[in-house]
C-alpha cells in the first residue's frame, strides 16, 4: 500500500474526503450533451473566485473613509505594485459577473432548467442574484466617485418611498440624512465581510440541490429515467470529472481572453464597466444632471421610472425582480426545453429578451416623453411573460420530448 | 446546428407570423431608443508613445495649471515613464515642491481659491479620464472674451466657467461672432480677436500636448497595461488551443 493510499484511507476514517469527491465530481453523472449555454454556471464560479481573490488585495490598500477613499483608489491605481491590474480585474469582474450571470439565467429560461424537480435550485440561484445585487451596489459606493455616491444617494431614497417606515428606514441604512463616511463604512463592512459570507453559503446550497437532483440539459429530458440496470448509472449520463472539468476548463479559458481583453484594453468599457463621472471625487453639494446606475441594474432602474408614482414604481421594481421567483409554477408547459415548445412560447420569450434589453438601455439614458412610453411597453411586455405564463404556456403547441438526450 | 436549422425551417409559416407579431409590437419602443445628438469636440491628437509631446505638455502643466490645480495623486517620480531622469524632472518639472517622490500639491487653500474663483480649481489628476480627452482639447481652445464674467472670460463648451483664460498670451483673444450663440457650436461659433504670440495651428499643438501629458497622467499605466496585455493574451490563445486538444481528446469516447 503506497504512502497516499494509506494517508486518504487514514483522512477517509475522519472525513468523508473519497465519498465527497465521487459524490460531486469523479461519480456524479451529468447529461452528455450539455452546449455552450451550461458553460456559464462554472463561470460564476470562477468569476466568483476572481472577485475574492482580487478584492482581498484590494483592501489592503483601500480606505474606507469619506476623506480617504477616492485617494486610495488612485494609490492603488498609481503607487501599488500591479495595483491597477487587481483594481481593473476587480472592476471588470464586477459588470462580467452579471454578463455570466444573466447567461445562466437565460440558460434557464431556455431549458427550463427551473422546472420540477430543481424548484429549489432556482430559488436558491435567485437569492444569489438578489445577494450579488446587494454586494454589486455596495461595492459601487466604495471608489466614492460621483457616480459611486449619487447613485447610492437615489436607490437609498427609494426606501423613503415606503410609506409609514420609508423615512425612519432610508435613514437607518445611511446612518446619516445624506450618504456620508459613516454610509461608506457600514458600505463596506456589509461588502467585504456580510455578503461574500451570504453568497458562499447560497452558492453551496444551489450547487447542492443541484446534485441533488442532478443538472437538466438542452433536451429537458431527465437522464435518471433511464438508468443501465447493472450499474445504476444515467444511460446518458457522464461522470462530471474528467469529461466536464475538461470541458469547463476550456470554457474559463475562452472566458478569460474575453476578460482580460477588457481588463488590458478596454477597462471602462466606454463608460459601462467604469463611468466616467466616478472619475470626479464625489460631492454632496453637486448633483450631477444625469444620474444613473450601472448597465446591469438599469433593466428594473426603467421599470421603477415607467411607473408615475414613486411608491408604485418601488413596488414594481421590486415585483419585477421577485416574480423571477415564481417561474417553477407559472409555467404549464408539458415540455421543458425550447427545443420542444412552439412558436408561441418562441415569440413570447424573444418579445421578454427584446425587452429587458430595452428597459437596460433606456434605463441608462435620461427620460423624455418617447422614452417614458417605450419603458411602459417594455415593462408591460416584461410582466406579461411572467403574468400570462400559465395562459400561453398551457395554449403553445408543444412537441413531443424524446425518451432520451439527442445529440 | 443542422438541427436547429431544420426545426427553424419546419415552422416557417408559425414563425413567419410570430416575428411579424413580434416586430408590430416593437416597432413604438424601439424608435425611441434612437439617441440624440451631443456637443460637438474636437479630435485630440492622443499619442502617449511621443515622449517628446508628453514632456512639451508636462512642461506647460507645470508651468499654467499647476499654479491653481492640483494633481495630488501623480508623484514627480513618475515622470520617468516620460523618458526623464530624476535630475531633468527636478531641474525642469519642480516648482512647487522638493522632493521628487511628494504628489503634485499646490500652495493654494481651496477656501481661498473658492473666495477668488467662486469655485475650487477641481484637482486635474484624472481629469481626462471624468471629461474625455477631446472634451479638454475642445475646451482650452474655446475661451473668448465676455465682459459680463467676473474674470472676462467665458467658455463656449463650459458657459460661465469660473476658470480665467491662462493661455490667452498664446492664444490671443478671441470673441464670439455676432448672431453665433446657437447654431453652430465650439471653436467655430468665434474669432480671433487680438492675436497672441503663437499662430492659430502652433497653439493647437501646444493645447495637444498638454492634453496628451493629462491623458497620461489619467492613467500612468496605461502603456504598460496595454504591453502586459499582448502576452496575456498571446498565452491564453496558446493555452486555450491546449485545452482544446485536451477536451477533444478525453470527449473521443462520448458518443
Amino acid at each position: 500500500m503506497s504512502a497516499l493510499t494509506r494517508l486518504t484511507g487514514w483522512v477517509d476514517q475522519r472525513f468523508p474526503l473519497t465519498s465527497a469527491w465521487k459524490a460531486h465530481v469523479s461519480e456524479y453523472y451529468a447529461p452528455k450533451n450539455l452546449n455552450f449555454w451550461y458553460f456559464f454556471g462554472s463561470l460564476a464560479m470562477l468569476v466568483l473566485v476572481i472577485q475574492i481573490v482580487t478584492g482581498i488585495f484590494l483592501t489592503m490598500n483601500y480606505k474606507p473613509d469619506g476623506a480617504l477613499a477616492f485617494a486610495s483608489v488612485e494609490y492603488i491605481m498609481r503607487d501599488v505594485n500591479w495595483g491597477w491590474l487587481i483594481r481593473y480585474m476587480h472592476s471588470t469582474g464586477a459588470s462580467m459577473f452579471f454578463v455570466v450571470i444573466y447567461l445562466h439565467l437565460m440558460r434557464g429560461l431556455l431549458y427550463g432548467s427551473y422546472r420540477k424537480p430543481r424548484e429549489l435550485v432556482w430559488i436558491f440561484g435567485m437569492f444569489i442574484y438578489l445577494a450579488l445585487m446587494a454586494e454589486a451596489f455596495m461595492g459601487y459606493l466604495l471608489p466614492w466617485g460621483q457616480m459611486s455616491y449619487w447613485g447610492a444617494q437615489v436607490i437609498i431614497s427609494l426606501f423613503g418611498a415606503i410609506p409609514v417606515i420609508g423615512n425612519d428606514l432610508s435613514l437607518w441604512i445611511r446612518g446619516d440624512y445624506v450618504v456620508s463616511d459613516a454610509t461608506l463604512n457600514r458600505f463596506f463592512a456589509l461588502h467585504v465581510i456580510a455578503l461574500p459570507l451570504v453568497l458562499l453559503a447560497l452558492v453551496g446550497a444551489h450547487l447542492v440541490a443541484l446534485h441533488q437532483v442532478g443538472s437538466n440539459n438542452p433536451d429537458g429530458v431527465e437522464i435518471k429515467k433511464h438508468k443501465d440496470p447493472r450499474t445504476g448509472i444515467p444511460l446518458d449520463g457522464i461522470p462530471f470529472h474528467p469529461y466536464y472539468t475538461v470541458k469547463d476548463i476550456m470554457g474559463a479559458v475562452a472566458f478569460l481572453i474575453v476578460f482580460f481583453g477588457i481588463v488590458f484594453f478596454y477597462p471602462t468599457m466606454g463608460g459601462w464597466f467604469l463611468e466616467d463621472n466616478n472619475f470626479i471625487p464625489s460631492d454632496a453639494l453637486k448633483t450631477p444632471m444625469h444620474i444613473a446606475p450601472v448597465w446591469y441594474f438599469t433593466p428594473f432602474y426603467a421599470i421603477l421610472r415607467a411607473v408615475p408614482d414613486k411608491f408604485l414604481g418601488v413596488v414594481a421594481m421590486g415585483l419585477s425582480i421577485a416574480v423571477f421567483f415564481l417561474l417553477p409554477w407559472l409555467d404549464r408547459a408539458k415540455v421543458k426545453s425550447i427545443r420542444y415548445r412552439g412558436a408561441l412560447y418562441k415569440a413570447i420569450l424573444a418579445l421578454f429578451v427584446v425587452s429587458f434589453l430595452g428597459l437596460g438601455y433606456l434605463g441608462t439614458q435620461p427620460p423624455t416623453e418617447a422614452r417614458t412610453l417605450a419603458a411602459r411597453i417594455f415593462a408591460v411586455i416584461y410582466f406579461g411573460f411572467f403574468v400570462l405564463m400559465p395562459l400561453y404556456t398551457k395554449l403553445d403547441r408543444t412537441k413531443p420530448e424524446p425518451e432520451r438526450v439527442t445529440k | 446546428m443542422e438541427t436547429t436549422l431544420q426545426r427553424i425551417a419546419a415552422c416557417r409559416p408559425r414563425c413567419a407570423a410570430a416575428t411579424a407579431l413580434l416586430l408590430l409590437l416593437l416597432t413604438p419602443p424601439l424608435a425611441a431608443l434612437a439617441s440624440e445628438t451631443e456637443a460637438h469636440l474636437d479630435k485630440a491628437p492622443v499619442n502617449l508613445g511621443d515622449k517628446a509631446s508628453l514632456q512639451r505638455g508636462a512642461r506647460i502643466f507645470v508651468n499654467y495649471c499647476l499654479t491653481c490645480h492640483s494633481a495630488a495623486y501623480m508623484r514627480y517620480k513618475r515622470m520617468e515613464d516620460l523618458g526623464l531622469s530624476e535630475d531633468q524632472i527636478k531641474d525642469n518639472l519642480m516648482f512647487a515642491s522638493e522632493k521628487v517622490g511628494n504628489t503634485m500639491t499646490v500652495a493654494m487653500g481651496s477656501d481661498e481659491a473658492k473666495k477668488w474663483f467662486g469655485a475650487a480649481p477641481p484637482d486635474l489628476s484624472v481629469i481626462a479620464r471624468a471629461r474625455g480627452a477631446d472634451w479638454l482639447y475642445t475646451y482650452l481652445r474655446s475661451f473668448y472674451r465676455d465682459d459680463s464674467r467676473p474674470t472676462g472670460w467665458n467658455n463656449t463648451l463650459f458657459d460661465k466657467v469660473a476658470m480665467p483664460f491662462v493661455l490667452y498670451r498664446q492664444q490671443g483673444e478671441q470673441v464670439l461672432k455676432k448672431g453665433s450663440l446657437g447654431d453652430a457650436h465650439g471653436a467655430k461659433m468665434l474669432v480671433l480677436d487680438k492675436p497672441g504670440t503663437m499662430t492659430e495651428p502652433e497653439y493647437d499643438a501646444m493645447v495637444g500636448d498638454l492634453v496628451n501629458y493629462l491623458a497620461y497622467m489619467g492613467e500612468p499605466a496605461q502603456t504598460t497595461r496595454v504591453q502586459v496585455g499582448v502576452f496575456v493574451l498571446l498565452f491564453l490563445v496558446l493555452f486555450l488551443a491546449l485545452t482544446y486538444q485536451l477536451k477533444k481528446e478525453f470527449w473521443k469516447d462520448v458518443h
